[in-house]
C-alpha cells in the first residue's frame, strides 16, 4: 500500500470521496471487500446492487459513522477516523430508515436538527421555512411527524439533511417503499438539487431511479464493485443496444428453442416464460427467429436498460 | 434553493462557537415541554403518597409505641422524608435511563439522527445525562420544599440535598444508561426494577436503619449508592452532617456516576458507530 500512500500525499486531491481498497467486516462477515472510489464535486453518483451487496455499509463509512476495517478513506480530504465531526458538519445524510423524532412537529424536527450543527435559532428558523417550502410541507409545519405519510416523511428527511447546506448529500435508498407519485415528486426535488450544484451520492435498487438521477454509477455485488460508468456506458459495455423478448407457452422446451437461435444474438437467456436475445438489431433477430421456425406467442423488441446490466452482473438468483 | 447552490457555503462563524451541549439544549427543552406534566404525576405524587402514608400514618404508630433511639431521637416522618427524597432521585434517574433511552436507540432512532451530525457519542451521552440530572434536580427540589412544609427539614443545610440528589441521579442514571445501551430489548428493565430498584428502595436505609438488617445484608446495603444518598440527605436535613463523611459519600456516588458515564459512552458507541 505504500505507493498509494505516496500518491495521496503528492497529488492535490479534489475528490469529495476517495477510497482505496476500502473494506468493512462485521465479525467474520465481510460486507465490503476492497473497493476504490472517487466522487468529484457536482456529481450525482449511484451505488446499485442487490440487498447485501455492501452499499449501505459503504454509505455508513462515507457518512463517518462506521469506521473502515481496512484500506483508506478520505472525505473532503479528511480522515473520518480523526475528523469525524468536521466531516459530518459538511454532510447531509438521508438514512434508509427515517430517523425523524415522531413526537416532534415537522418544523421542530428541522430546527432542532439544525441546532446540532451549531446554527443559531434564527438561522435554523429561516432555513427550515425555506426547506419546508422546497419540499412542499409548509402547511404541515406544526403537524406531529407521526401523522405524516411515508412520502411526506421522506421529503422531510431530505429537507432535514439540507439544514446545514451540505457539500455532499448522502441518500440511502431514498424512495424505497414509496408510491409512484411520491417517488416522482422526490426525484423532481433531487433533480433540482443536482441542478443547483449539490453533489449527490445515493444507493438504490431501482434502475429507473439510477438512470434518472445518476451521471455515474457503480454496480456492487458481494462487497465488490462489479462495474463502473455512466448509465449509457454500462449498457454499452455489459449489454447490447436492444433486446428481443420472445414469449412462449410455459410448457415449450425453452432450452431447445434457445439452441435454434443461438447464433442470432450476442447472448441468449432462457427464462421460464420467454427467451431474451441480446442484439444490436432486435427487429432483424425477431425476423430471423421466425425464419428458423420459431412461433412465439408474442414478440417485444426494446432497448437495453440498466436492469439488463444489473441482472447480467449480479445474476437472477435471489440473494438474502 | 439558492443557498444549497453555493458549492462551498461560507459557514456562519457561530457554528464553531456553540458547544456540543448547547447545541442539544433546544432538543431537551422541547422534550421537557412535552412531558413535564406527566412526569409531575409519576415522579412526585407517588413519593408524596408514601410520605403521607408512612411518615404521617405509620409514623404516628412508630413514634408512640417504639423507643426511637434507633432513629436518632427524631420523629419517624423526619427520619424517612430525606430517605424518600433520595429514593425519588433514584427512581427518577432510573426511569429516565431505561425506556426513554431504549426508545432513542431502538424505536425512533433519535440517537442515530444525532450521530449523523457533528455531535460525538460522548456529547450525546453527556447531554442525555445532563437532562436526567435536570429532571432529578427539579423533581427533588419540589419534593424538598414539600417535606420542609411538613416540618421534616430541621436545618438550613437541608437545602444542599438538591446537590446530593443530583449525585444520586448521576450514580443511578449513568450506570443504568450503560446497561440500557447493552440491552437488546426492554424485557431486562423488569429485572432492573425487581432486583435492583425495589430492594434498594426498601433496604437502603430509607425506612429504617440498615444496622437492623442481618449482618451480610447490612454490608450489601452499604455498597448500594442509594444508602450513601440516604445518609447524606438525612444528615443534612437533620443538621448533623459532618464534612469528611459527607465528602466520602459524595465521592462514592461520583465514582458510580463517572464509571457509569464511561461505560455508557462505550455501550452507545457500540450501538451507533458500527
Amino acid at each position: 500500500m505504500s505507493h498509494r500512500d505516496a500518491n495521496v500525499a503528492d497529488v492535490p486531491d479534489t475528490s469529495l470521496i476517495r477510497a482505496r481498497g476500502l473494506t468493512k467486516a462485521y465479525g467474520a462477515v465481510m460486507a465490503v471487500r476492497g473497493i476504490d472510489l472517487d466522487v468529484q464535486r457536482g456529481e450525482a453518483f449511484g451505488f446499485l446492487g442487490p440487498n447485501g451487496a455492501g452499499k449501505s455499509s459503504t454509505m455508513r463509512m462515507v457518512a463517518a459513522v462506521s469506521p473502515p476495517s481496512g484500506g483508506e478513506l478520505r472525505i473532503f480530504g479528511l480522515d473520518p477516523a480523526v475528523d469525524g465531526p468536521a466531516i459530518r458538519a459538511r454532510l447531509g445524510v438521508c438514512p434508509q430508515d427515517d430517523t425523524l423524532d415522531p413526537e416532534l412537529s415537522t418544523l421542530e424536527n428541522l430546527v432542532i436538527y439544525g441546532r446540532y450543527f451549531g446554527l443559531s435559532r434564527a438561522q435554523c428558523q429561516a432555513k427550515a421555512a425555506e426547506l419546508l417550502d422546497f419540499v412542499a410541507l409548509t402547511d404541515r409545519s406544526t403537524d406531529r411527524v407521526e401523522n405524516l405519510s411515508g412520502g411526506m416523511k421522506r421529503r422531510l428527511t431530505i429537507a432535514r439533511s439540507l439544514m446545514n447546506d451540505p457539500d455532499l448529500l448522502l441518500l440511502d435508498e431514498p424512495t424505497t417503499g414509496l408510491d409512484p407519485q411520491a417517488r416522482h415528486l422526490l426525484w423532481d426535488k433531487l433533480f433540482r438539487l443536482r441542478q443547483s450544484g449539490v453533489t449527490l451520492v445515493l444507493t438504490t435498487h431501482y434502475m429507473d431511479e439510477a438512470e434518472q438521477l445518476c451521471n455515474r454509477l457503480v454496480v456492487m455485488d458481494g462487497g465488490l464493485i462489479a462495474a463502473e460508468g455512466s448509465p449509457t456506458e454500462l449498457i454499452r459495455e455489459f449489454s447490447t443496444r436492444e433486446v428481443t423478448e420472445l414469449r412462449f407457452a410455459p410448457d415449450d422446451d425453452h432450452e431447445a428453442l434457445a439452441e435454434k437461435v443461438a447464433d442470432l444474438a450476442e447472448r441468449i437467456e432462457a427464462l421460464p416464460d420467454r427467451l431474451l436475445l441480446y442484439t444490436d438489431d432486435g427487429e432483424a433477430a425477431a425476423v430471423a427467429a421466425h425464419e428458423r421456425g420459431l412461433t412465439p406467442a408474442s414478440v417485444l423488441v426494446r432497448r437495453s436498460t440498466l436492469e439488463d446490466v444489473f441482472l447480467r452482473l449480479t445474476g437472477r438468483s435471489l440473494v438474502d | 434553493m439558492t443557498s444549497a447552490a453555493s458549492a462551498d457555503p461560507a459557514r456562519p462563524a457561530s457554528a464553531h462557537r456553540v458547544g456540543p451541549l448547547a447545541r442539544q439544549f433546544d432538543y431537551w427543552a422541547t422534550a421537557y415541554r412535552r412531558t413535564w406534566k406527566g412526569s409531575v404525576i409519576s415522579s412526585f405524587l407517588l413519593p408524596l403518597l408514601y410520605l403521607a402514608a408512612m411518615g404521617v400514618g405509620l409514623g404516628s404508630l412508630v413514634d408512640h409505641n417504639a423507643n426511637n433511639d434507633a432513629l436518632g431521637g427524631v420523629s419517624y416522618l423526619a427520619y424517612i422524608a430525606p430517605g424518600l427524597l433520595a429514593a425519588t432521585a433514584m427512581q427518577t434517574a432510573v426511569g429516565e435511563a431505561t425506556y426513554p433511552i431504549m426508545g432513542k436507540i431502538k424505536w425512533n432512532y433519535v440517537f442515530h439522527a444525532m450521530a449523523a451530525t457533528p455531535l460525538r457519542v460522548r456529547d450525546i451521552v453527556v447531554g442525555q445525562i445532563g437532562y436526567i440530572a435536570f429532571r432529578v434536580g427539579t423533581t427533588c427540589a419540589v419534593f424538598l420544599a414539600v417535606i420542609a412544609a411538613f416540618g421534616a427539614v430541621h436545618s438550613p443545610l437541608g437545602a444542599l440535598c438538591v446537590v446530593v440528589e443530583l449525585l444520586v441521579g448521576l450514580a443511578f442514571g449513568a450506570p443504568i444508561f450503560a446497561l440500557t445501551a447493552r440491552l437488546d430489548n426492554e424485557a431486562g428493565f423488569a429485572l432492573i426494577f425487581r432486583l435492583a430498584v425495589i430492594p434498594m428502595f426498601l433496604f437502603s436505609g430509607a425506612f429504617f436503619p440498615v444496622n437492623q438488617l442481618p449482618n451480610g445484608i447490612e454490608w450489601l446495603a452499604y455498597v448500594t449508592p442509594l444508602w450513601h444518598g440516604v445518609v447524606m440527605s438525612r444528615d443534612l436535613t437533620l443538621g448533623v452532617a459532618t464534612l469528611w463523611p459527607t465528602l466520602g459519600h459524595a465521592a462514592y456516588l461520583l465514582v458510580w456516576g463517572g464509571v457509569g458515564t464511561w461505560l455508557a459512552v462505550r455501550g452507545l458507541t457500540r450501538r451507533l458507530i458500527r
